[in-house]
């Protein structure tokens, strides 16, 4: 075990240095800069600044001594978005804002998702698995922002009972986080309720019934320990995504979150804020993939995790 | 027994929902944070833009930072609610009789946030500092008049050479290479306000962040990145009583559906951008305030390349732009369709007269002349050779990704292919891309706008002199050059002003481009917030705003 994830966290690591290589390049690639604007500043003006950030080296030596700042945390400073601040103090302001919205959002989803798949699965057929169906197929296709959106126009416009701007009292988490988690909320009560009733076919479980278990005992015990692993699959990139802040909620709720910097940060070709980003949501995935494995593991003491490895 | 499990099961459904939303709903005790507490306090909420790119005064090229440093800082001189350039942090000034050297005593009572008084050497440190090459300045050219200016921008002399001195603690000496008509208003604009040397060299570029001292009005109290900034009245401005709000709180949001929302439930009582869809809506219903601002829409033509190196062939397509269509029907923001390329809002010889009033229209803009410009357009491509716009090749018109200028390329589009019979494509590119193609000449005909940068024509004119680093159409007219040149270096208003409306009959009968509109700015504010004013360069000011029951 000790060994396979030791094993795993140095792949993660030549994961994370592929990508920061890969991007860097991309980045490079894309026509425009960070400096450029519809006045534009002179030459000598652009030079100097090329000259400050670096940017007037060869962009194999820009990577190089990128790398090496990096590997001593040094990610650089902002280019232009919160020009001159260090990336690091960007990231580690902005991401706890994320996260505790997104924390939110995926204890509710699975809180309420796992336990109306459970019900489906009970109901199977029944009108209460039908009108759950409905519902949960409902919250997967609307899409976040218009829910975030007539949210917003009710609860802030018309009936005015929640605050419509940023983060400030926990009545202003209450809707960026069900807008958030409606969708996961849904699709993990969705993956429960058909894994739960591929586990509900299954021998053990007609042992179970046989020995004369009660109902509510054999899903939610022996049943939803197994139809557990493809929802935990779903989790560990959602977990990363969500974490890392959702673009469109902290859009719309003016929530200064980190969601809003990647698209932000590529628009502005900041390129440090860019690296920083990638490579931070890189880290996170990484992590959040390999907790899914070890996860396995523990809610299927079957899985061998060296077993594939060596 | 199957009733009662339906209706159990629908019974269940509705819990669900109702649980769902009732963690939404049942808070309706809290209010949101009113705009106006108790009389005593009196706390404004607003939004502006999102995150600003920086407060540094000079390093700042951006509106909604320059009225944040407007907020936190004081130049030499300001721009009064009556909208007149009236002495600051100087007492009072004076010019001596060439017009080339500006002294300004400054005020006895001027102190920084942190009680230090403001001296002479701050304002010459920070006039250095804007131009000095390290800096990296994009706008030191506003005080490229000063002696040794372009000299030390150009990394040939020492800053410490720029023609700014401190006589004393009290006196500050400008010395200019020709008497400039529009210096007042460079001493009122945030990149030649005072900073602290100290604070600067001990926290270099983190400043703004870590020890934001400044001397004017408000101080920043409080900057939660992304989400808001809070400025609240500084104790040691000479001003303070007669400030209003005992805070300012600047919202930092970027979505105007958002913003939106939070004007229309009270939450802020000052949007200064709205939904481009919700423009008409809003007019009809008469909240949205919308004000002449200095600058200009035009599609720009690459002069360099066939078939626009044909001023016949410009001219055409500037003719069937349909601009009160565009206007009317597409931007719906109260635009001015342009009929010249100096918007209005500019002075003329005399202060009180418009330049592009006195300058006139260069073509009409009436509807009911609109068929007549589209006759003499087809002459004029029949002329350039391309009767019915037959073997016209196929043209691009490119523009920066975004639904407004989408719908008026759209238009654009529609009107030269149906007026002229020739075949458009157009393409967008993302605003950095796209600055960078239009800036290297790879592009056929190009979107393009102008913002004023101080109230003289000259701001929009000296663009398009040969070589010019903001002339993208590559444009090149010996007499355009030599008016221009004779313009900065003269100190006759009179001649001055002559010589500009010459140099836009030349640039509109070349038509390297075409106007479209001038701009308007935007913005909602509550109808009880009074004492707001803005400037023509769009910059907003809060701090003598009152809020009425």
């Amino acid at each position: 075990m000790v060994k396979y994830i030791l094993k795993r966290i140095l792949m993660a690591a030549v994961t994370v240095l592929l990508i920061a290589c890969i991007t860097f390049g991309l980045m490079n690639m894309v026509p425009g800069g960070p400096f450029l604007s519809e006045k534009a500043p002179s030459q000598a003006v652009l030079d100097a600044l090329n000259e400050k950030y670096g940017l007037d080296q060869p962009v194999i030596v820009q990577l190089k001594n990128y790398l090496i700042h990096a590997a001593q945390g040094d990610f650089g400073v902002s280019f232009k978005m919160q020009k001159n601040r260090p990336v690091t103090t960007i990231i580690s302001e902005l991401f706890p804002i994320s996260a505790k919205v997104g924390a939110i959002a995926l204890v509710f989803a699975v809180l309420i998702g796992v336990p109306i798949g459970c019900i489906e699965a009970y109901f199977r057929g029944k009108a209460v698995d039908n009108a759950l169906t409905v519902i949960s197929t409902i919250g997967i296709a609307i899409p976040t922002f218009v829910v975030a959106t007539m949210l917003l126009i009710l609860f802030g416009v018309v009936w005015k009972v929640l605050p419509t701007v940023g983060l400030t009292t926990w009545q202003s988490y209450l809707m960026p986080c069900f807008s958030l988690g409606l969708y996961p909320m849904c699709y993990v009560a969705r993956l429960t309720r058909s894994s739960m009733l591929d586990a509900i076919g299954q021998d053990y479980i007609k042992t179970a019934r046989a020995k004369g278990l009660p109902t509510n005992r054999i899903i939610f015990k022996h049943a939803l320990r197994n139809s557990l692993i493809p929802v935990i699959t779903y989790l560990g990139p959602l977990t990363a995504y969500i974490l890392t802040g959702g673009f469109v909620v902290e859009k719309v709720f003016s929530i200064g979150g980190l969601g809003r910097y990647f698209i932000q940060s590529l628009l502005n070709r900041d390129y440090p804020l860019i690296m920083g980003t990638t490579i931070f949501l890189a880290i996170i995935i990484v992590t959040m993939n390999l907790i899914v494995d070890i996860l396995y593991k523990v809610v299927d003491p079957r899985i061998n995790l060296t077993k594939g490895v060596d | 027994m199957k009733k009662n499990r339906k209706l159990l099961a629908l019974a269940l459904a509705l819990g669900l929902m109702v649980s769902l939303l009732a963690g939404c709903g049942t808070q309706t005790a809290a209010t949101p944070t009113p705009t106006a507490a108790a009389p005593e306090a009196f706390n404004l909420n607003v939004c502006i833009a999102s995150e600003p790119n920086t407060i540094d005064p000079q390093l700042n090229t951006a509106v909604d930072g320059a009225t944040l440093i407007n907020h936190a800082f004081e130049g030499l001189m300001k721009l009064d609610s009556e909208g007149e350039i009236v002495p600051a942090q100087a007492a009072s000034y004076s010019v001596d009789d060439t017009g080339t050297v500006y002294t300004f005593t400054l005020r006895d009572d001027i102190k920084w946030s942190d009680g230090e008084p403001v001296k002479a050497s701050d304002f010459v440190y920070a006039w250095q500092r804007l131009v000095d090459p390290a800096t990296a300045s994009e706008y030191n050219y506003m005080i490229d008049m000063v002696v040794n200016a372009n000299e030390i921008m150009a990394g040939e002399k020492d800053p410490s050479e720029l023609g700014i001195v401190a006589k004393d603690d009290k006196t500050v000496e400008i010395t200019l290479n020709n008497p400039t008509a529009y210096f007042l208003e460079i001493a009122a604009f945030p990149a030649t306000y005072p900073v602290r040397k100290d604070v600067i060299d001990a926290k270099g570029d983190q400043w703004t962040f870590e020890d934001y001292v400044c001397n004017g009005p408000y101080v920043l109290t409080d900057w939660s990145h992304n989400e808001y900034m809070l400025y609240s009245k500084n104790p040691e401005y000479y001003g303070v009583d007669s400030l209003g709000p005992d805070t300012i709180k600047f919202y930092l949001m970027d979505d105007t559906n958002a913003m939106l929302a939070a004007f229309n439930s009270g939450e802020l009582a000052f949007i200064d951008d709205v939904p481009t869809n919700e423009i008409p809506a809003l007019k009809e219903a008469g909240t949205l305030t919308i004000e002449g601002q200095m600058g200009t829409y035009f599609v720009c033509f690459n002069t360099e390349k066939a078939p626009f190196d044909d001023a016949r062939v410009r001219k055409a397509f500037s003719l069937v732009i349909d601009r009160n269509y565009i206007v009317d029907q597409v931007a719906q923001g109260g635009q001015i369709p342009a009929s010249a390329y100096v918007p209005t809002g500019l002075s003329d010889v005399s202060p009180t007269d418009d330049f592009r009033a006195v300058g006139g229209d260069y073509y009409s803009v009436k509807t009911e002349d609109y068929e007549a410009n589209c006759e003499q357009a087809r002459q004029l491509l029949s002329e350039a050779g391309y009767p019915d716009g037959k073997s016209f090749p196929a043209v691009e018109y490119m523009y920066n990704t975004s639904e407004g200028h989408k719908a008026i390329a759209e238009a654009l589009q529609n009107m030269w292919q149906t007026e002229l019979g020739v075949t458009v494509t157009i393409t967008n590119q993302d605003w950095a891309a796209f600055i960078d193609t239009r800036h290297n000449g790879d592009f056929q005909i190009a979107r393009h706008g102008w913002l004023a940068d101080y109230n003289d024509p000259i701001s929009f004119l000296d663009m398009w002199v040969t070589g010019g680093g903001n002339n993208d159409a590559n444009y090149s007219n010996a007499d355009y050059d030599a008016l221009i040149s004779a313009v900065k270096t003269s100190s006759d208003r009179t001649e001055r002003i002559t010589k500009m409306h010459e140099a836009e009959d030349i640039l509109m009968a070349d038509m390297p481009v075409a106007p479209i509109y001038f701009y308007t700015d935007l913005y909602m504010i509550n109808p009880n917030l009074q004492g707001f004013y803005s400037s023509p360069l769009g910059y907003k000011y809060f701090m003598y705003t009152s809020m009425a029951a």
